[in-house]
């Protein structure tokens, strides 16, 4: 029950670094061990197939395309566009006043019961496999047409402009 | 296995909403801030994935396998997301020599 408590603080500490890092480079590695920390947690829901798509998909793969593209731009802190002070704090202001309202509405909501791991199973390979592939197979095929739409915009957009260059 | 499934039987549901909502407000508060393009991608996916953990628990809660399926699209949309999003964002650089979001703001009518 404390490694929660551990890790969502953990989680919460690392996410606010994210935001407040002047450096960009930094500021990516500290999503990347933010990211470690919801993989903790998925892994103490016993969401294993989740957990571990979490770790190899977003840690592996988006965060690295992440830091490929700031080591091709050549970001560095100079670089860095700053807002003005009062832009910052009105920001900081407005993202508090939405979790001050996200927070008021579940004081509404009734106490829930505890944690209870009653179907425990469910978010192992084998189970969520057979979910994915019987109830949920269309929506996985129109998932692959996305990725490859994605895929084919993604090169036609960073390509070079032949004509112009 | 079991022992980590019971370390996680006295947390309430409640406080993994009130969790995902600090990091999710965490992540809005980020593309407020910040004038970096790749910056406020990554706050974006700060509050993609506290959306996702939020579905895990739920799904975890009521013991129905649905919630962690969609989180599974929710990560193959994020991955789409990300590749077109720095391609267009190398492309700005490309022609505008920055990642101020400002130098977008001829987009605006």
């Amino acid at each position: 029950m404390s490694v929660f408590y551990l890790v969502a603080f953990l989680a919460i500490f690392f996410a606010l670094m994210t935001i407040f890092t002047k450096n960009p480079v930094h500021s990516v590695l500290y999503l990347v061990i933010t990211f470690f920390t919801l993989t903790v947690h998925y892994i103490l829901l016993n969401a294993q197939f989740l957990a571990v798509v979490n770790f190899i998909v977003y840690m592996g793969a988006i965060m690295v395309l992440f830091l490929f593209v700031m080591m091709l731009l050549n970001l560095n802190e100079e670089a860095e566009p700053v807002k003005s002070n009062l832009v910052k704090i009105m920001g900081a202001i407005a993202g508090m006043c939405l979790l001050a309202t996200l927070l008021g509405a579940f004081r509404v909501i009734e106490p829930s019961n505890e944690m209870v791991a009653a179907h425990a199973d469910i978010g192992l390979v084998e189970n969520l496999g057979k979910v994915l592939f019987n109830e949920f197979l269309l929506p996985f095929e129109i998932s692959s047409i996305l990725l490859l739409a994605a895929m084919i915009g993604a090169v036609l957009l960073a390509k070079k402009d032949v004509k112009k260059a | 296995m079991g022992n980590i499934v019971e370390q996680i039987q006295g947390v309430p549901l409640n406080h993994y909403i009130i969790f995902c909502s600090i990091i999710f407000a965490i992540g809005v508060t980020g593309v407020l801030i910040r004038r970096n393009v790749i910056i406020i991608m990554m706050s974006i996916e700060l509050m993609l994935n506290s959306v996702n953990l939020l579905l895990a628990a739920f799904s975890a809660y009521r013991g129905d396998p649905s919630g962690q399926v969609f989180v599974f699209f929710v990560m193959a949309l994020a991955a789409a997301e990300v590749a077109v999003g720095l391609a267009i964002i190398i492309m700005v650089y490309r022609n505008t020599k920055s990642l101020d979001i400002e130098s977008l703001s001829k987009l605006r009518w």
